[in-house]
């Protein structure tokens, strides 16, 4: 929840907002920046190695920790209306959803033109 | 007082103040969707005449209007372009839905209004597109843009599709608005559960605008770079996948539909309601259907593709899905029935179009069962039974929603009450016009006439399928001469109209609080709310139509 | 616009609202919502991007040969510090402080500016080596051979086939035949539509993003923003972090590949 809306909030910087907003902590911003480069060199470490298909797989959870950090931190998220989180995994989800039913679709017709393509060659 | 401003009637938002200017860059709600009204109006006009144009082709086999089968291409490519992305789509929300969503919601404004502009100023630019791609000679490819064709013919594909395209984001930002509006700006004592129909309605909508848009948009702008520069993601020559176009396309127009009927159920829940003097009957069955309906809509979309190399996996997920959307779909017709039932009905104009909302979709929605069933889409792909479905759920639906609710809030943007006969009577007309038009397709659909073909010389039965088409055509002529009326009806009452009071219907919702028309910041306090179904409070009164005759609370004073 | 509030510090009360709290949370909702139609507008191509990725992972493997990793990595650290700067900038908006406010847009600026400079260098490699798609059809367009009845372009303009076979080679794939190297070809320039269509939608993005933090700039050494009006800042600071969010997908996506 947010807690500078509370007008008792001592926090730093709640006064000054007029309590509507979060302020971020500085500390944290280095933190999550640390952590976002630190990320990016793992990301790259381990596109060296050969995880066979899982490769992908690899590379897309690190990317989605980061993007995790920069929504709750950076875009303040973790401190924001909760609403505004439904909001954004929402369009997460619907993007999952076109992308995995096309995605299946494809994968399930693709044979298909295979096979006519090798009888054309023939 | 809530109703103090009624007794002024000079002063309101079509007058206050004056000048062009001062229309153009309005962030008044209220002439923002008045203008929105007058631009839509050009277009169904405009999309009228490409609809008679292709019915008189039709009546008989061999060339009527025209010998060229080419022209005839784009007849109905720009029928279906106007009226899709210029009427159906933006009717209701962008003009009465912006009209009336603050209202009701007892607020002076929606949450953005700049960005309220901008879609108007949007749809405007991506209206010249679609004029400017008339001016180039039309475009050919059907409404659909199927790729390879749309990124070969040398007709006007790239204007009308970055015309689509602009008007893509007029949609989105309209959505945006309404979302946030019913989100933060809800009066106290509006819970989600006391608030009118519309705007469950809007709200449904609101979410597809925001979800599907952007999937129209960027297979759009795709299509473009492929027509201009050869980037194949769609285009097999080019190393695409045509198929991969029709997901893209159809994960956005398949929704698309629930943008265009939604806001009419949400017309046809109040209308009913207030012309039957009952409480709307199943008020959060309704609600939550409007977003299951808003939901199950992106579930469904391959049903427009089981012909298309869709693999048959996915066409049966999609065909099991789609008949899961014909349940909420019918627990509102369920619900408006119930409403309907020992109700004190008055056949106004609104009411009846709204009935003829309920028969109609009714057909329209029931036949969409046939076409979700994989064998028998097969049998009918591509026919007049698809095109008179069609027609049933969009032309039927959406239309005569539209005209129910021009005609129920007709008395609040213009302050005059029309001529209840003519309403009547232009009623009666787009009810046998309209059927006379699409029920002969049903028929000759199963027979095998194939939609968008020019002549019909090869198809078997001739006499037959004439027969049916000439009904069409007259149906067709006797429609649009029933929606002419109506429009001649209600410009007629501006001059000859009696003033209307603040409330003539006795409905509950709280637009009808503030004078007819409305003064430029709405409500000069907030009106008090209340169920928005219960109509006992208001009785008829001569002078000032309906007022409120009992106190809710102390601070609620009827005048 | 008529504004009803009372305060002489503090961000203006449009008239519609009821609170200055409410005004915020309309504002930052409409922005998440904005933010979930850029998340989706991104998504057609992130779905064409997994169609092919699955259907012709060959088409990857070829292609991201001719990306400089080295180059994407160091984009990504650039734009992630450009993200810190932008949230250091929210934080100095809020809390008042001019100078910090505009020494962090300021550098959030040069970020953007940096990272378009290195695309940009990347880009013009690819333009060298005719790679770019639709480069043939644009360089035959504005050539002095043009034939406005011919529909192809000639040989000249097409992507640079030694050069792509040297590179091959250079990456181990050694005596490929004219046939191989056709196919090769094919599956680059499928890979070239891919990366030109995710990287220049996202190069707009960043693009758009220095056009309103320029505009954020100018306003906030007129201390337009450090006087409770921090909102502006806020969203563009919530639009710049979603670019740099899809960069983190699209650098991993398409630069490291195996």
């Amino acid at each position: 929840m947010n807690e500078t809306t509370n007008p008792t909030n001592e926090k730093p910087g709640a006064h000054a907002t007029g309590g509507v907003a979060h302020v971020a902590d500085p500390r944290v911003l280095l933190a999550v920046f640390a952590a976002l480069i630190g990320l990016t060199a793992l990301t790259v470490g381990v596109s060296y190695f050969d995880f066979g298909g899982l490769n992908i797989f690899v590379a897309l959870g690190v990317a989605t920790v980061k993007a995790g950090l920069v929504a709750l931190y950076f875009m303040h998220l973790r401190y924001d209306n909760l609403f505004n989180s439904v909001v954004f995994l929402t369009g997460v989800a619907f993007l999952g959803l076109f992308l995995g039913i096309t995605l299946l679709d494809t994968v399930e017709y693709q044979p298909g033109i295979e096979t006519f393509q090798e009888s054309q060659l023939k | 007082m809530a109703t103090s401003t009624a007794d002024n009637p000079t002063r309101n938002y079509l007058n206050d103040p004056r000048g062009v200017k001062s229309w153009l860059f309005t962030r008044d709600h209220k002439r923002i969707g008045l203008m929105f009204l007058c631009l839509v109006t050009v277009a169904v006009s405009l999309g009228a005449v490409f609809a008679l144009l292709i019915r008189t082709e039709l009546t008989l086999p061999g060339p009527t209007v025209t010998d060229s089968p080419s022209l005839y291409n784009r007849f109905f490519t720009l029928h279906g372009a106007i009226m899709i992305f210029l009427f159906v789509l933006p009717a209701i929300p962008s003009s009465l839905g912006n009209f009336v969503l603050p209202l009701m919601l007892g607020a002076k404004d929606v949450a953005f209004p700049r960005l309220n502009l901008a879609s108007l100023w949007l749809f405007a630019f991506g209206m010249a597109f679609f004029i400017l791609t008339l001016a180039l000679g039309g475009v050919d490819t059907g409404w659909t843009f199927y790729p390879p064709y749309s990124t070969g013919t040398p007709t006007a594909v790239t204007t009308a599709v970055v015309g689509a395209f602009i008007l893509g984001f007029s949609s989105i930002f309209t959505g945006i608005n309404f979302l946030v509006t019913i989100h933060t700006m809800r009066p106290p004592g509006m819970g989600w559960f006391r608030m009118p129909l519309f705007l469950w309605g809007l709200y449904g909508t609101a979410i597809i605008q925001i979800l599907a848009t952007p999937v129209l948009a960027i297979t759009l702008l795709l299509l473009v770079v492929e027509r201009t520069l050869g980037v194949g993601i769609f285009d097999a020559k080019l190393g695409g996948d045509p198929v991969l176009f029709q997901h893209f396309f159809w994960f956005y127009s398949h929704p698309a539909v629930y943008i265009m009927i939604l806001p009419a159920m949400g017309i046809v829940s109040e209308v009913i309601a207030v012309f039957s003097r009952k409480h709307i009957f199943g008020y959060k069955f309704i609600a939550y259907s409007s977003l299951a309906i808003a939901l199950l809509g992106f579930f469904v979309w391959g049903h427009h593709m089981f012909v298309s190399g869709q693999s048959p996996l996915v066409g049966m997920i999609f065909s099991a899905l789609t008949f899961a959307v014909a349940i909420p779909s019918a627990i509102k017709v369920f619900n408006w029935v119930t409403t309907l039932y020992k109700g004190a009905i008055d056949l106004s104009p609104a009411m009846c179009f709204s009935l003829m909302f309920v028969f109609i979709f009714g057909v329209g929605g029931l036949t969409g069962l046939f076409l979700g069933s994989l064998a028998t889409n097969i049998q009918v792909h591509d026919t007049s039974f698809v095109v008179a479905h069609f027609h049933y759920t969009m032309a039927g639906g959406t239309l005569t929603a539209f005209l129910a609710g021009l005609y129920y809030w007709w008395p609040k943007i213009t302050g005059r009450m029309y001529g209840r006969r003519w309403g009547q009577i232009a009623a009666g007309l787009v009810f046998i016009g309209f059927n006379l038009t699409y029920f002969p397709q049903f028929v000759i659909g199963w027979q095998g006439m194939p939609r968008r073909y020019y002549d019909y010389e090869l198809v078997t039965d001739i006499p037959f399928i004439t027969g049916w088409q000439i009904i069409s055509t007259v149906g067709g002529y006797l429609f649009v001469g029933g929606v002419v009326f109506a429009a001649v009806g209600l410009i007629r009452s501006l001059w000859t109209g009696a003033r209307a009071p603040a409330n003539p219907w006795g409905a509950a919702t709280l637009e009808w609080q503030c004078s007819s028309p409305p003064p430029s910041g709405n409500f000069d306090q907030p009106p008090p709310v209340g169920d928005c179904y219960v109509f006992d409070d208001w009785e008829y009164d001569e002078e000032k139509g309906y007022v409120r005759v009992t106190k809710e609370s102390e601070d609620v004073v009827s005048t | 616009m008529p504004h009803d509030h009372d305060q002489t510090d503090g961000p203006p009360l449009a008239h519609h609202f009821d609170s200055l709290q409410q005004q915020f949370d309309s504002a930052r909702l409409g922005m998440w919502i904005f933010l979930v139609t850029e998340i989706l507008f991104f998504g057609g191509l992130f779905c064409a991007y997994a169609v092919y990725r699955a259907n012709h992972p060959a088409v990857f493997v070829d292609g991201h040969h001719f990306l400089q990793t080295p180059l994407g990595a160091f984009n990504t650290c650039v734009l992630l510090l450009s993200s810190l700067t932008m949230a250091w900038s929210v934080r100095a908006a809020q809390l008042r402080r001019r100078g910090t406010l505009v020494a962090m847009l300021g550098a959030t600026i040069l970020c953007g500016l940096v990272f378009m400079g290195v695309k940009a260098v990347e880009y013009r490699h690819k333009w060298e080596h005719r790679l770019v798609p639709g480069q043939a059809r644009l360089q035959y367009w504005f050539s002095d051979e043009h034939d406005p009845n011919g529909v192809e372009p000639p040989k000249e303009f097409l992507p640079d086939r030694e050069y792509i076979r040297e590179h091959l080679e250079a990456a181990g794939y050694t005596d490929l035949t004219d046939e191989q190297l056709d196919r090769r070809v094919a599956n680059l320039r499928t890979f070239m539509a891919i990366y030109f269509s995710l990287t220049v939608l996202h190069a707009l993005h960043v693009l758009i993003g220095l056009g309103v933090l320029t505009w954020l700039l100018l306003g906030a050494t007129r201390g337009r923003w450090t006087s409770g009006h921090f909102t502006p800042v806020d969203l563009v600071g919530l639009y710049w972090h979603l670019v740099d969010l899809i960069w983190i997908y699209l650098f991993p996506l398409l630069y490291l590949i195996h």
